[in-house]
């Protein structure tokens, strides 16, 4: 198969991915929406691995599951904090960042 | 041991019982951090005794030593050593610094034993004997300074000892701030000198002197114009003496040992010990010995109208002080050394004396509140009309002998120095009848109601409250004490009073004219290098200077009697007929006045428009304003951006990849 449908599909993954992150406020679902970029960016890694007969890209994937798995603890960590100190699990009402 | 070595030792001793007293006062039970701080001065006064005995064994020329301890700083030309300067000067003054603050140890032990700051008090006083000492066995100006320094830092201490108060804290800092003026003054001094000579010992600089300058060199005699300031900021002379009185606001035997017997003769002992300097520049001393004639003249007014008994007696000091700086700046040093040694027996009893009427008036110092304590304190009242006598140079008594050297030193030196004599006598007469008015006023007349409680065999109390403005006093740092202590009930006190009342009455013995001469042979090696060694007045000159002090004197105590005693009311009389003298006499001259208008308000004035306009408008509105306002415009669009909403960012950062992304396959195509 030509190395053009895993990318398609990637990119199809990844823009799933993008737009539940930007237009979702629950972050359980952000989270699951990252999840979702992070694997379309892992497919594309090994279709070209498997384009190029190498195996760089497999091991790149490999280390972006882990940095996913770490991600997935942070995030579910600051969402226990939300509910332990009773705020609506929403993202919107987060911003104690701003300028 | 030589003599260096026991000089070392003067040093260690006050220096050691400052460490004990400082550091274990948690330990130390009771009385025992005074009785420890006693021991350590009078050990240092053996060891001056040790060094005066080993001294006088070496030939008469060979009587200056220098031994250093280590070299305290050295740079490219200049070298400083912790050294000690062992010479007959430094030994007198060792002991009489080291002498009187024993006794007043010893009186201290009692006078402060219901002190809740017992030990900082006795840790505190063994830092300035300490101090005082160094000073006076320095070897070169540098160790001087630091000797001077420490001496103000302790009379600092020891003025606010009562530091609840704040008249007290007040005087403390005034006294601190006119001393620092002194002490820039000597620092400059040393600059200039070691800028000439090239070296800061004294003994080079002496040596080195008349080569570098000429006689009367402008820059040798504005040396000796700061040396001065030096020492008159320390000795309270005019211009500088108006933190002495309010010096009193420490504890009364403070006043008698700093602000009587030692401190205050610094400057004296200053003058002295570089009195070849002054030499060669003849106009400085002119100047010295004609403002120690002002200083004299001026402070003996002042204490005919003051009322407060321990102020009355500083301003004798000043007074006194004064005649010592006309003595040692006419050139007789030895007249002056003699007054200094005298005037540190007498003056320290009639401090001793006043605090034990202080005590039994429970802390009130008012003297118009005070009479009749004749019957009620025998011992007292003769202690203190032995003090009196002295200061007012009866006839026989030590003060008579030493205050009329130096007058008869100063009519022979003939020409304007009639002028500064002639003052120098009616201060003398002055002099005679404040002492008295302080005896006829504090102990004869009608008993006031604490003499007559005392006669019935009980103090009498009243709440504690501040002298000077009546306030009533935070007894929670010790201060009055539970007790009241006179010198009647205690024993210390009466050790310490009763051999200085003696020494006031006939230490004069040392040195009479034509019968004794053993202060001016001891001092001899220090000064013989003296210019006006030849210019001593003949003995029949000075025997006639003490017929007429002796009369001045006995007329002064006189008329004191008439005014006081026999007359009672005359002194008000003339109040009420010369009220603007009294009215400028009883304010000083109006010298806290003029500095307050000269200095004090125009430095409030800047000091508020300071803080009205430089800092609102200029520090605060524009630097600190100015600063914070470009900030403040230049990040407003990036505050902007930063909304706090996580989604937005989300969007920022995939619409900038994106915008890469193409970018690179734009390029790349």
């Amino acid at each position: 198969m030509d190395v053009v449908w895993f990318l398609v599909l990637s990119a199809f993954i990844f823009v799933i991915g993008a737009a539940g992150v930007i237009v979702r406020r629950d972050p359980l679902v952000i989270l699951l929406c990252l999840e979702l970029m992070l694997n379309a960016g892992n497919l594309a890694l090994i279709a070209f691995a498997r384009m190029h007969g190498g195996q760089a890209g497999q091991v790149f994937a490999l280390i972006v599951m882990v940095v996913a798995a770490c991600e997935v603890v942070i995030g579910l960590g600051i969402i226990v904090a939300m509910y332990r100190n009773r705020l609506r699990i929403d993202v919107d009402e987060m911003t104690e960042l701003r300028g | 041991m030589s003599a260096t070595d026991y000089g070392w030792l003067v040093l260690a001793f006050p220096l050691a019982g400052m460490l004990v007293t400082s550091f274990g006062w948690r330990v130390l039970p009771g009385r025992l951090p005074g009785w420890i701080a006693s021991a350590a001065i009078g050990l240092a006064f053996l060891a001056a005794i040790g060094a005066l005995v080993q001294i006088q064994d070496l030939p008469a020329d060979q009587r200056s030593l220098v031994d250093s301890a280590w070299t305290y700083a050295a740079t490219a030309d200049l070298r400083v050593d912790m050294a000690i300067l062992v010479d007959p000067l430094a030994v007198f003054m060792c002991l009489v610094v080291s002498g009187v603050s024993f006794l007043i140890h010893v009186y201290s032990v009692a006078y402060m034993g219901g002190d809740r700051g017992y030990a900082r008090y006795f840790a505190y006083l063994n830092y300035f004997v300490f101090s005082m000492l160094l000073l006076v066995l320095a070897a070169n100006f540098v160790i001087l300074i630091i000797g001077w320094a420490f001496v103000g830092a302790a009379s600092y201490l020891l003025i606010s000892f009562w530091y609840r108060r704040a008249t007290a804290t007040y005087a403390g800092i005034k006294a601190f701030v006119m001393n620092v003026i002194g002490d820039v003054g000597l620092v400059i001094a040393t600059f200039l000198l070691l800028n000439e000579t090239g070296t800061v010992n004294f003994r080079q600089v002496f040596e080195r002197a008349p080569d570098a300058f000429a006689s009367n060199d402008v820059t040798l005699v504005f040396a000796c114009l700061l040396i001065l300031v030096g020492a008159f900021a320390k000795s309270a002379q005019l211009p500088l003496h108006t933190w002495l009185p309010d010096a009193m606001e420490g504890p009364t035997p403070v006043s008698a040992l700093i602000h009587a017997a030692t401190m205050v003769t610094a400057g004296v002992y200053l003058i002295a010990r570089t009195h070849p300097l002054f030499e060669l520049a003849p106009t400085a001393a002119d100047i010295s010995a004609i403002i120690g004639t002002a200083t004299l003249l001026f402070a003996a007014t002042v204490a005919l109208v003051v009322t407060d008994l321990k102020r009355i007696i500083a301003y004798s000091t000043i007074s006194q002080i004064g005649y010592m700086v006309l003595g040692v700046s006419v050139a007789a040093y030895g007249a002056g050394l003699f007054h200094l040694m005298t005037h540190a027996f007498f003056k320290a009893l009639l401090f001793m004396g006043a605090g034990s009427v202080i005590g039994a008036m429970s802390g009130i110092q008012n003297i118009d509140r005070m009479g009749g304590f004749r019957r009620a304190m025998p011992f007292t009242f003769i202690t203190f009309t032995c003090g009196a006598l002295a200061l007012a140079a009866f006839p026989l008594t030590s003060g008579f002998f030493s205050k009329d050297e130096i007058l008869a030193f100063t009519i022979n030196r003939g020409g304007g120095y009639w002028v500064l004599a002639i003052v120098g006598y009616v201060a003398a007469a002055l002099t005679g009848f404040y002492a008295f008015r302080m005896v006829f006023r504090v102990f004869y007349g009608d008993p006031v109601p604490e003499a007559r409680e005392l006669e019935e065999g009980h103090l009498a109390h009243h709440d504690p409250a501040n002298p000077m403005t009546g306030e009533a006093e935070d007894t929670d740092v010790g201060f009055p004490g539970p007790e009241h202590v006179i010198a009647e009930r205690s024993r210390p006190m009466k050790a310490a009073m009763g051999p200085l009342a003696l020494l006031a009455l006939v230490a004069g013995a040392v040195q009479i004219p034509g019968v004794s001469d053993v202060i001016e042979n001891f001092l001899e090696p220090t000064f013989e290098d003296s210019r006006f060694r030849d210019t001593a007045p003949t003995e029949g000159s000075e025997v006639i200077g003490l017929v007429v002090g002796g009369l001045i004197s006995v007329a002064a105590i006189a008329v004191a009697f008439t005014v006081y005693v026999r007359r009672r009311g005359i002194s008000l009389e003339w109040r009420d007929r010369f009220p603007a003298v009294h009215r400028f006499l009883e304010h000083k001259w109006y010298f806290d006045e003029l500095y307050d208008a000269v200095f004090v308000r125009p430095a409030a004035t800047a000091g508020s428009f300071g803080r009205r306009v430089v800092e609102t408008d200029f520090v605060q509105g524009f630097i600190v304003g100015g600063a914070t306002g470009v900030v403040r415009v230049g990040t407003s669009f990036a505050r902007a951006i930063q909304t706090g909403f996580l989604r937005g960012y989300a969007l920022l950062l995939l619409l900038g990849l994106a915008a890469l992304a193409l970018y690179f396959l734009i390029a790349s195509s």
